[in-house]
């Protein structure tokens, strides 16, 4: 390989490193309103009749997912709504697991974002009205760090509070090898 | 499985068979030094053979105790065995005792499967079967059908099938699997609750439903999950949600109609709690107006936990029904100094109007969820020149209590498990004395706290046998890291504040089975089981004691002595009640469901992620192992003795 195209390489995988910690710290304070309604996320893993595919992901999702912000404050929210009483640090426990790569009603962040704000039949509860839609994507963004998904360098050390339990980056993690769960 | 002998003269020695860990054999050793040689070698053998399934014996006692020197159940509360088994203890005073003694040690290695019954669920099944003049009844957790068997026929075929449909979001309130502890028949109806706060009566022989009652709402966080106890014309229940701040309460429905006769709350003013001039509390901690108000911070009663989520005793001759109270809530004492009355404590209340005749805090503002639950057994134990009447208790904080069952007051309190949490119960004032270094305060994580929240023993009742006057306890060996939270309340959601973190106690082995001498306050023989154990256990005139693991053996093991006679392994974990009947055609049966779950099994039945150490309210630790071990799906098996 010759010199120069080495240093182009170089370069490009700079510019890409560089993109790609784009979105990492944006906090989107002042961005235009976008709509307000959480979608009804369909599952990648149902049937679509008379089309062949799943609908395109909510554009929300981009401002959301892998961003340090919204997963820190989904942390603090997972906490303080008592979602951590049920599913604990990821483990379940009363409702499913949330860091293992089995997702019963979808894993991408807006489906993820549906299932908090609707609820589902067989206990999880509906927070719609209770919990701003900010806070639900922010809540869906920690949820699907949970899982692993989202680079490390993302997620928080530690948690907001004292706890018997283990860091998120040093949490063990499964294979992920669900087609529910694959990166967005 | 280890087996661990005591002697009277012998404190806490221990030996395991010469034979090692793989054999099994008996060998009689006599001489406390080679004991104390042979302990230390098997302290070592038995850490390198921690999960062995094996087991391995030691001396054996010297026979039942001495006929009529022995704690007897009282005659009114257990009556003769007619052969049947319509409650989940058996009878009023909770023995869990079987008279049948076609099978015994001698032939107890012959028990064969009679048949077999799925139940069509994938949850912890903590339930008894009932058997009613020949034909066998099973309560499954969620969604709570109710089948009934044909034990005239061959295989058992169903008779019927009664599904209360309840709601399906009531599985998103229960806090440690979507159990269901069993019904109860009496005067020709079963009685049973729903995880949805129900309570149903459904005609014995036809299935048809008699009456139903709303009693739990899933808003507020209340489930139903216990069995209850129909006792003069009174079906008495109660509810759960202990980890969900709800408010906890026992209501009496009238038998024949399902309408409300009365309701007592464990919490809040004492017109709330049915508190009069009958009451009359043994100790002075217990003792004063409107402590249910007064000894938590200002509404924190309102939503403080101290349910009714397990067992009843009733004693025909006072009218008085017995039950304990669940923890107070959240998890985090921080937020709720104070006695937190009358949570963690025992209740006598007359049947018929639910008055509270006396109160016994066990555990006063409990650090740890020390539940008060646990089986409450009658028994008159002799005392002076003649008996004396009393409760048995092995409670969740690790103490063998033994109460006079007119009074309250606490005659001992014994450790039958490890405790460095508290110091003993005062018998003086009847407190219990927590050990300072282990006190949890929010902002810290506080270690090695033993016993951990599932206490020494958990829910799964002990068995009394009036032929050894021994209790057979099936119990834990657990401790934990606690770190508390400062917890939100929202109605409908956990309110706990507190990350846990469970593991084995000293030795390494997760559960024991104890037969306990409550007249000389000392364990007779111990089995020491690899995972904890959550199968109530069942005792029979044959001299032998059944009870399952979470790995899915079912054991019969010597009455007197521990030692291991049969067992079966079944498909899934056992965390049922076995229990022993008459058949149509005179022969005797032993029943269990088969269906790993509960707290302990969640980490199975809800298939949880064992990366998370907190998971299941830091019970997944402890068990990270079992996913491998054992896998959901109840189902029912049914021994006899080849004819």
């Amino acid at each position: 390989m010759s010199s120069p195209s080495r240093v182009s390489l170089l370069v490009l995988g700079a510019a890409a490193l560089a993109l790609a910690a784009c979105n990492r710290e944006e906090h989107h304070s002042r961005a235009k309103p976008i709509g307000e309604t959480v979608p009804a996320g369909e599952s990648p893993d149902t049937i679509f009749p008379g089309s062949s595919t799943a609908p395109p992901l909510d554009p929300r999702a981009a401002l959301y997912d892998n961003n340090v912000n919204a997963i820190s404050q989904g942390q603090q929210l997972f906490m303080q709504m008592n979602c951590v009483g049920c599913h604990s640090h990821g483990g379940g426990g009363m409702g499913p697991p949330l860091m293992d790569d089995e997702w019963r009603y979808g894993g991408r962040i807006d489906q993820i974002a549906t299932t908090i704000a609707e609820g589902r039949p067989n206990g999880m509860p509906s927070w719609r009205g209770k919990l701003t839609e900010d806070q639900i994507w922010d809540l869906a963004a920690y949820v699907r760090s949970l899982s692993g998904l989202p680079s490390k360098d993302a997620v928080a050390s530690r948690s907001e509070s004292m706890s018997a339990g283990t860091p998120q980056t040093l949490t063990p993690h499964a294979e992920m090898n669900n087609s529910d769960a694959v990166p967005q | 499985m280890r087996i661990v002998q005591y002697r009277q003269g012998t404190q806490k020695l221990w030996a395991p068979g010469a034979g090692g860990f793989h054999g099994g054999v008996m060998r009689r050793v006599t001489g406390a030094l080679t004991v104390a040689i042979l302990s230390a070698a098997a302290t070592l053998l038995g850490a390198c053979h921690r999960s062995s399934s094996t087991q391995s014996t030691s001396p054996i006692a010297e026979g039942p105790l001495p006929a009529g020197n022995h704690a007897l159940p009282p005659a009114a509360a257990a009556p003769a065995d007619d052969g049947n088994w319509v409650m989940p203890g058996k009878n009023y005073a909770a023995t869990r005792f079987s008279a049948l003694s076609q099978i015994t040690p001698a032939n107890v290695s012959k028990l064969a499967l009679a048949f077999t019954f799925s139940t069509a669920t994938n949850k912890g099944f903590e339930a008894p079967p009932l058997v009613v003049n020949g034909t066998m009844y099973v309560i499954t957790p969620y969604p709570n059908y109710l089948y009934a068997l044909d034990l005239t026929k061959p295989g058992a075929p169903t008779k019927w099938v009664f599904k209360p449909k309840p709601a399906a979001a009531s599985q998103g309130v229960a806090c440690c699997d979507v159990v269901n502890r069993g019904a109860v028949y009496d005067n020709g109806k079963i009685f049973f609750n729903t995880l949805d706060g129900q309570t149903f009566a459904v005609d014995a022989n036809s299935g048809q439903m008699a009456w139903h009652t709303q009693l739990g709402d899933i808003q507020r966080g209340e489930t139903i999950t216990m069995a209850p106890l129909v006792a003069n014309g009174k079906v008495l229940v109660g509810n759960s949600g202990g980890e969900m701040g709800v408010r906890g309460w026992i209501a009496a429905l009238d038998e024949g109609s399902g309408k409300l006769a009365w309701k007592a709350y464990n919490t809040g003013p004492d017109k709330d709690v049915l508190i009069g001039a009958r009451f009359k509390p043994f100790y002075p901690m217990d003792q004063g107006k409107d402590l249910g108000v007064k000894s938590w911070p200002p509404d924190a009663w309102k939503i403080g936990g101290a349910t009714t989520w397990g067992w009843l005793a009733y004693d025909p001759e006072t009218h008085l029904v017995f039950y304990g109270t669940s923890n107070p809530g959240p998890w985090n004492a921080d937020q709720r100094p104070g006695d937190n009355k009358w949570s963690a404590g025992l209740f006598a209340r007359d049947v018929n109007t639910g008055e509270a005749v006396w109160h016994y805090q066990t555990t006063p503002h409990d650090l740890f969820d020390y539940d008060d639950v646990n089986e409450i057994i009658l028994a008159d134990i002799p005392w002076g020149s003649g008996r004396r009447p009393v409760l048995l208790r092995p409670d969740r904080n690790g103490y063998f209590y033994v109460m006079d069952r007119r009074t309250g007051q606490v005659l001992s309190a014994t450790p039958y498990g490890y405790i460095n949490s508290t110091k003993g119960v005062d018998l003086k004032n009847g407190r219990l004395i927590y050990v300072a270094d282990k006190e949890p305060k929010a902002g810290r994580v506080t270690r090695d706290i033993c016993p951990a929240s599932p206490g020494a023993k958990d829910w799964n009742p002990a068995a009394f046998s009036p032929v050894t006057g021994l209790v057979y306890i099936p119990h834990n060996n657990l401790c934990m890291d606690f770190s508390g939270m400062q917890a939100n309340y929202i109605s409908g959601t956990p309110y706990v504040g507190a990350d846990v973190k469970m593991y084995a106690g000293p030795g390494g082995n997760r559960g024991v089975f104890t037969a306990w001498d409550p007249i000389n306050r000392r364990p007779v023989w111990e089995i020491k089981e690899d995972l904890p154990l959550w199968s109530p256990a069942l005792a029979t005139a044959g001299n032998l004691v059944f009870y399952g693991t979470m790995d899915g053996w079912f054991k019969a093991v010597d009455a007197r002595n521990g030692k291991l006679l049969w067992q079966f392994k079944a498909g899934s974990g056992i965390i049922g009640q076995p229990i022993s009947y008459r058949g149509p055609d005179g022969r005797q049966y032993i029943a269990v469901v088969a269906g790993v779950g509960g707290w302990a099994g969640a980490i199975v039945s809800a298939q949880m992620d064992p990366h998370d150490p907190t998971g299941a309210l830091g019970f997944a630790n402890a068990v990270k192992d079992l996913p491998m071990k054992t896998t959901a799906g109840g189902m029912l098996y049914v021994f006899t003795l080849p004819r």
